[in-house]
Parts: C-alpha cells; sequence; structure tokens
C-alpha cells in the first residue's frame, strides 16, 4: 500500500467517524437544550392546570386533554382500516391490478406533506362537512395521515407469519375468517401494535395537518358533557400550543416546557416499539 | 353451512372496502386540490401567478406573484440535500461496513430519535440557537452593508440547514438497508483483489447499491419539500429571492402563515400555492415509484 493510499484511507475513515458522531452529538445536545431550558417550567401545575390571566396560572392541561382525545377519535378508527387493508392485500387480493393500485395509493399517501392533509382537512372536512375547526375535523385528517403506517406495520407482521399456520387452520376445517381471527391477527400482534405506537408518535408530534383543522383553543372541558361535546369544539394539541407559544405569543417558557413533554413520550415511544421489535423480529426495521 | 359462507363473504367485502379507502383518499385529494387551486389560475393568469415576482397580496392593487416562493423552496431542498446527502451516506456506511455491535446500535438509536422528535422542537431550537448564530454571520459579512435587510439570523441558511438535519434520518436508515443488501461475496472479491476498505467501499460497495442510496435521496427530497412548521419557524416571514441571508418564505410556509387569515382571492391563491406544492410531491413520488420498481427488477 503507497503512503499517499494511506493518508487518503485514513482521512475518509475520519469523515466517516466525523459524519456518525454528528447525529449523536445532535441529538444529545437537542435533548440536553431542551431539558435545561424546560425543566424548570415542568410541575405539576404546569401539567394540571389551563393558562389563565385571571387565576395567574400557566398550564397546558386543556392542551394534553385535546392531544388525548385527537389520538383516540384517530386511532379507534384508523386502526381497523388499517389492519382490515392490510388483511385484504394480504390474505385475499390476487396480484393484479387492485393490488398495484392499493398499494400505489398507501405510498402515496405516506409522501403526502402534512401541510397538504391540513389543507384537504380544512377543505372537506372543515367546509364541504360543516364541521370547522374542530377535534373531530382535525381526526378525520389525521387518520388518512396514519392509515399508510398502520397498513403497512400490519402487512409486514402478516408476512412473518408462517404459511403453515394458515394451511393447518384451513385443513382442520377452519373458514378463513375464522383463521384470520384466532391465527392470524394473534401471531401477527407484536407488528400490529408497533404500527399502533408509531402511529400515535406520528399525532403527538404533528402540527402543520391540525392547525388548520382542529384550531388552537386550550380551555379544559368541563365535565362529562363538556368532553362528549369537545370533538365538535376546537381544540390545540401539545404541538399547536408549542408553535403559538414559540411564535405568536413569545412565550418562550411555556415552549420549552411542552417540548420538554414531547420529547418524554416520544422517548417512551421509541423504547416501546424497540421492546416490540426486539421481542418480535430482530431483523425488521420500521 | 350457509351462514358460514354470508359471515366469509361480509368479511371479505368488509376488508376490501378497508383497503379501497387509501385509493379513495388520494383521488379526493387530487380531486380537491385540483378544484381548488386551478380556478385561480385562470382568473390571475398562468404565467403572472408562476412567473410574477410581486407577492402584495393585500395591497390596493394586489399582485400574486409567487415565483420566488417557488424558487426558495426548490433551492432549499436542493441545498438541504447537498448538504444532508454526504453526511447521511457516510453514516450509512459507518453503520453497514465499520461499526461494531455496540458502537452501531448507539449510532443507530440516535438516528431513529432523530427521526421521532417533532418537527415544532427543530423549528424551536432553530430559532433559539441557529438563528443567533446566523445574526452573527450575517453580521460579519454585511457589517459595513447599509443596503442589506437585516434579518435577525431568520433567513434561508438557517431553513436550508435545520432541512438538512431534518432529512439526515431519511437518507441513513434507507440508504443503510440498501448498503446492507450488497451480497458480501462482492465485498471479498475486492478485498481479495487487494483493494484497501475504504476503496473497496467506495468503488464497489456503494455503486452497487445506487439505486437503492438514491431512493433515499428521493424520500429526502419530498420531506424537505413538504415540511412546514420548522422552516415557518426559522426562515423569517418576507417573501424575497432565495439568497442565502435573505428573510424566505418557502410553498408550505407561505400557507402556514397567511392561512389563518386570507380572505378571498389571496385565500384562493393560497390553494393553488398548495396546489403547486402537490404537484411537486407527485413528481417525487412519481420518480419513487420508477426507482423502486427498477430496484426490484435488478
Amino acid at each position: 500500500m503507497t503512503k499517499s493510499r494511506q493518508i487518503k484511507d485514513r482521512l475518509t475513515a475520519f469523515f466517516i467517524y466525523l459524519c456518525s458522531a454528528f447525529s449523536v452529538c445532535l441529538l444529545v445536545g437537542i435533548i440536553c437544550y431542551v431539558f435545561i431550558k424546560g425543566f424548570k417550567t415542568v410541575n405539576w401545575t404546569f401539567l394540571t392546570s389551563v393558562t389563565s390571566v385571571l387565576k395567574g396560572t400557566v398550564g397546558i392541561a386543556g392542551n394534553i386533554v385535546n392531544t388525548l382525545i385527537i389520538i383516540f377519535i384517530t386511532m379507534i378508527i384508523a386502526t381497523p382500516i388499517g389492519i382490515g387493508s392490510a388483511i385484504f392485500l394480504n390474505e385475499y387480493a390476487k396480484p393484479g391490478k387492485l393490488v398495484t393500485t392499493i398499494e400505489y395509493a398507501t405510498e402515496t399517501l405516506s409522501g403526502i406533506p402534512s401541510i397538504i392533509f391540513g389543507l384537504f382537512g380544512m377543505m372537506f372536512f372543515g367546509e364541504k362537512l360543516g364541521l370547522g375547526y374542530s377535534i373531530l375535523t382535525g381526526s378525520l385528517t389525521l387518520i388518512l395521515m396514519v392509515l399508510p403506517l398502520i397498513t403497512r406495520n400490519t402487512q409486514e407482521a402478516l408476512k412473518t407469519v408462517p404459511n403453515s399456520y394458515r394451511s393447518g387452520a384451513i385443513s382442520l376445517g377452519s373458514g378463513k375468517w375464522h383463521m384470520i381471527r384466532t391465527i392470524l391477527i394473534p401471531s401477527a400482534m407484536p407488528g400490529i401494535i408497533t404500527g399502533v405506537i408509531l402511529a400515535v408518535g406520528r399525532i403527538v408530534g404533528e402540527s402543520a395537518a391540525l392547525l388548520f383543522t382542529a384550531g388552537s383553543a386550550k380551555l379544559l372541558p368541563k365535565g362529562i358533557e363538556g368532553l362528549l361535546q369537545k370533538p365538535m369544539q376546537s381544540g390545540g394539541t401539545l404541538t399547536i400550543q408549542m408553535y403559538l407559544s414559540a411564535t405568536s405569543e413569545g412565550d418562550f417558557d411555556t415552549a420549552f416546557g411542552i417540548a420538554v413533554v414531547l420529547l418524554i413520550i416520544v422517548l417512551i415511544i421509541n423504547l416501546s416499539t424497540k421492546v416490540l421489535t426486539g421481542h418480535f423480529d430482530v431483523s425488521r426495521k420500521d | 353451512m350457509k351462514k358460514k359462507a354470508i359471515i366469509e363473504k361480509t368479511a371479505k367485502i368488509i376488508f376490501m372496502i378497508c383497503a379501497v379507502i387509501a385509493i379513495f383518499a388520494v383521488c379526493s385529494i387530487t380531486l380537491y386540490m385540483f378544484m381548488k387551486g386551478a380556478p385561480t389560475f385562470q382568473k390571475v393568469g398562468v404565467s403572472e401567478l408562476l412567473f410574477g415576482t410581486k407577492w402584495a397580496p393585500t395591497a390596493k392593487e394586489p399582485s400574486y406573484g409567487i415565483l420566488y416562493i417557488i424558487l426558495s423552496s426548490v433551492v432549499g431542498t436542493f441545498a438541504s440535500v447537498l448538504i444532508g446527502v454526504p453526511i447521511g451516506l457516510l453514516t450509512a456506511v459507518f453503520l453497514s461496513e465499520i461499526a461494531g455491535k455496540h458502537l452501531g446500535s448507539v449510532v443507530r438509536g440516535a438516528v431513529e430519535l432523530l427521526a421521532a422528535i417533532p418537527s415544532v422542537i427543530y423549528g424551536l431550537i432553530g430559532m433559539m440557537v441557529l438563528n443567533p448564530w446566523m445574526y452573527q454571520l450575517e453580521k460579519s459579512v454585511f457589517g459595513s452593508n447599509s443596503s442589506h435587510k437585516f434579518t435577525g439570523g431568520a433567513n434561508m441558511l438557517s431553513a436550508i440547514i435545520v432541512l438538512a438535519i431534518m432529512i439526515l434520518p431519511t437518507v441513513i436508515s434507507v440508504s443503510t438497508s440498501s448498503l446492507k443488501a450488497v451480497p458480501d461475496n462482492l465485498r471479498s472479491a475486492s478485498l481479495a483483489l487487494g483493494a484497501t476498505k475504504m476503496q473497496t467501499i467506495f468503488q464497489v460497495v456503494i455503486p452497487a447499491a445506487k439505486s437503492g442510496i438514491l431512493t433515499g435521496v428521493v424520500l429526502g427530497i419530498g420531506r424537505a419539500l413538504g415540511e412546514a412548521m420548522a422552516i415557518n419557524m426559522v426562515a423569517g416571514g418576507a417573501v424575497n429571492i432565495p439568497l442565502p441571508f435573505n428573510s424566505v418564505r418557502t410553498l408550505t410556509t407561505q400557507i402556514v402563515s397567511e392561512m389563518g387569515y386570507a380572505q378571498g382571492l389571496h385565500r384562493q391563491v393560497l390553494f393553488s400555492v398548495g396546489l403547486v406544492l402537490y404537484i411537486f410531491i407527485m413528481i417525487v413520488n412519481f420518480i419513487l415509484l420508477k426507482a423502486r420498481k427498477k430496484g426490484v427488477g435488478e
């Protein structure tokens, strides 16, 4: 090996290490910075009260409740549709035009930026269907957004279920639906749950699609009745409130406080998908 | 027996309906984007809208030129890809060719978490950390130039850096899996011929994984084009030529910052901005589909 080659190789290796270190340093930097800046804001009152000039409190309880309601409504509709779609693609459909079109549509959906979903949600659910700025409008918009995520993860999980399970069940006299319900879905459960958790993560972090669909109200619903009416009313999630705090309201303490809460949620979600995929199939990536 | 057949049939139909919803969604989004965005082209005039450089929607004689907005999106996307892809590719090389088990899992974990961080957090940190740095840089470059409009660091450069960081995880994860898919005998053959490890990586492994890496790049382009909130927070708010130290608006931030109050024709033009963005994204998706097909064919 010539000397110049050796130097060149060393230099390349150095750059490779440098670039890899960059991602790690960046992540550590972001987490440290957010926690240092926001740690003092986050306390029990911040999490359980609503920002009010009269009472002199600063809090994000309303936004937490809104986020939870949006997650609940979105997932309760998107999960069955996503799983159903994956089952159809993997278990029923024969390769052909229909399957290609559905798969292409799913792929396209996952490539559409959230601001476009936001525009569509505002035009269609908000204006055409007359739902206005409401949590329901936001949730319906998000369903379209997380659908590909659930479908794809379920499909991957179904692919790992050995064919012998299917033929075994069928040859024992089970109907296809019975086989899917009792054999396939339980076997694919870790993959399905991973998809669901990833979708929840996507909802928690989403902002552009919600700004013009779910609005930005931050009051807590009053009692059970208020909670039941909440879906028809405007409600800002954590990310929306953080965006507003950092821009129009100029309240950076609250913004960093919310950032801490968001980061903790992201860390928990990341950890739980890791545990699940680790249990389930080591080689599989998102 | 008959009841069972009915159940089977119903199950199949329900699953099929679930699957068709995706097609339905894509079709209605496309339809709506065109329905709401296309008429304005006629009202304002195609060339005036696409090639006009003056954006003054609330002026007495309103003008709706979005050329600079389109250019800002294009320049921002390509510049961020230019920065993000080399860093991402080298990190992918590290993950697939060099890293041991422990170091690899640390870097991989970090990249996965970076992908999961909400874009508003990137925006917030960009505002608080990157913008002041850029302001320093701006002052040292334009210190004595009185004709320069100071942006306080909220400029194109900040947007490019934030975008470059945000596309990193996509580029890294797609490139890593395509590098890993390169068969080991190629590596062994190259090493046996006397090539060094670095020569093997850059002249054998990367060329062999070319189509997968390109897919990652295209995905990165799509991500950068569509990013809205983070850019809106760091790029300033004025419509300008996309020069590094100018405050800029991109297709996405234009919608985010004006949709809240826009009325009448102004609002409709914002839908046209959305349509332009949508067409860009559809082109990217189409390229992606072609690349994937080619990848399968090989």
